[in-house]
């Protein structure tokens, strides 16, 4: 390990999930999405498309992958049918 | 037959940066920028240059242009002065930190505000905890000399450097300069075209968010945390203590010309008391050591070419006899002293030598310092020091 670091110059990762590691313990608040709010339409994927870090994925029923999910709240603000709230 | 112009330190720049055959210029093209970019952009028109010249909104990006240039493996060059360094200040920790070898003249001009485009060394002293090397010229040919090793020295060890030299007194002041030809400088600076960060068609995320501890990439292998990038960057620069005079004198080897590595000496064979300086007010240093020689002092010049990393080790060696150290600077720590005198009475007390210690702040914004006054602050110094002074404050 230590000879690792002796020889690294600068911070770099190849991209990939985790390469800043698992931020989801950063989170206090906890998206929930209520599925039967959720119009499960590709039309709208609304919380997808504003997720700025890009754990949810586009499948129906929507998951968030926890292990990243910073708890930003963004999702909830911007899901149309209000279906996503923040909880402790 | 040699190739003898008259030429400014700006063209000299210009000339030393296209031998280097540069392939990336990014350069904000206002005041407070000097004719080394418009030069540049005259041999990229004519084609004399194969560059991408890029003339973008700021200093600051212009910064972050030849950062991203390098990272992909180009040669990269830039120049600026005074408030457009200022503007540069984040992207310069950046470069430093993006370990890339990015070369830049700092013509150095005063700060605002009040406006002056005039010359004192207050914009690079105040990038001096960037993380790049800074090395201060004395003369045109030395702006030259120096630029082509920058790129030697900084493709060695990824670390930028900063060639710094005086606005209007060597910039734009014409003086014989000779070219080299470029045939010796493609022998001396082989091409730099492999990105030490890419390989095709694998994609890599440069500087991301880094914790305070080592930590697994998501390919398992344990990389640094932040506090041990920046314990590598310190050594990497302390190394450049052996690099910067090696470069200089494999410069001379082939071109026959050397500049001191580290740091230049007049007249200090036998000198008691000594006038340590940077840039072109350390040439002028020399011409008072002369007047007081006649006055019957023993008097010699340090040149500080450079101040980081700073020799403290070389300083202190070539200091351990002298009675007397007399700084000049043209800059300023406000609230304390000059940086130089600082830094070079920590470098004297860690070897526990106490020469009689003076320090001047003269020349802010391009106020005249003629020789006369360098010598007379000496004697000052040398009959009633320590003195801690400013020279030829009106009024």
């Amino acid at each position: 390990m230590a000879d690792m670091i002796k020889h690294t110059l600068l911070a770099k990762s190849r991209p990939a999930p985790g390469e800043a590691g698992k931020t989801g313990d950063w989170r206090s608040l906890t998206p929930v999405i209520d599925q039967d709010k959720c119009s499960k339409k590709e039309s709208c994927l609304m919380c997808w498309l504003y997720c700025p870090d890009g754990v949810i994925g586009r499948e129906f029923p929507l998951q968030i992958d926890l292990e990243y999910c910073k708890g930003c709240g963004i999702c909830a603000e911007e899901c149309p049918r209000k279906a996503i709230t923040m909880k402790k | 037959m040699k190739d003898i112009r008259i030429i400014t330190a700006n063209e000299a720049a210009a000339i030393a940066a296209s031998l280097c055959r540069v392939q990336v210029i990014a350069a904000y093209p206002i005041t407070p920028q000097t004719p080394v970019t418009e030069e540049l952009a005259a041999m990229v028109e004519r084609g004399e240059l194969n560059a991408e010249y890029l003339t973008v909104e700021s200093e600051h990006s212009a910064m972050a242009a030849v950062v991203g240039a390098s990272q992909m493996g180009a040669r990269v060059f830039t120049a600026t002065s005074a408030n457009g360094l200022l503007y540069m200040h984040e992207m310069l920790h950046w470069a430093a930190g993006s370990r890339v070898p990015v070369v830049m003249a700092c013509v150095n001009r005063g700060v605002g505000a009040p406006w002056t485009i005039l010359n004192d060394q207050q914009d690079s002293i105040a990038q001096r905890d960037t993380g790049w090397i800074q090395l201060y010229c004395r003369n045109s040919q030395e702006v030259l000399d120096t630029i082509i090793q920058a790129f030697k020295i900084s493709e060695e060890i990824y670390l930028p450097i900063m060639v710094c030299y005086d606005g209007f007194v060597l910039s734009h002041a014409s003086t014989p300069v000779e070219v080299p030809d470029s045939v010796l400088v493609d022998r001396f600076l082989p091409s730099y075209s492999v990105s030490p960060h890419f390989q095709e068609n694998e994609p890599m995320n440069l500087n991301p968010l880094i914790l305070s501890d080592p930590r697994q990439d998501p390919d398992g292998n344990i990389m640094p945390g932040y506090m041990d990038l920046r314990h590598r960057l310190q050594q990497d620069l302390l190394a450049a203590l052996e690099t910067i005079p090696g470069a200089d004198l494999e410069f001379a080897s082939v071109f026959g010309r050397c500049w001191g590595g580290l740091l230049w000496k007049y007249r200090m064979e036998d000198a008691e008391h000594v006038m340590v300086s940077m840039g072109s007010l350390a040439s002028e240093c020399t011409i008072a050591a002369d007047s007081l020689r006649e006055q019957g002092l023993r008097a010699g010049v340090i040149g500080v070419r450079s101040y980081r990393p700073f020799p403290a080790e070389a300083l202190a060696t070539a200091l351990a006899d002298a009675e007397t150290v007399t700084v000049f600077e043209k800059d300023i720590s406000y609230g304390y002293r000059g940086a130089l005198a600082s830094d070079l009475k920590a470098a004297l007390f860690d070897r526990c030598l106490q020469p009689k210690f003076s320090s001047y702040v003269a020349g802010l914004g391009g106020r005249d310092v003629r020789p006369d006054q360098l010598a007379h602050a000496a004697k000052n110094g040398i009959t009633s020091g320590p003195i801690c002074g400013w020279i030829d404050v009106k009024g």
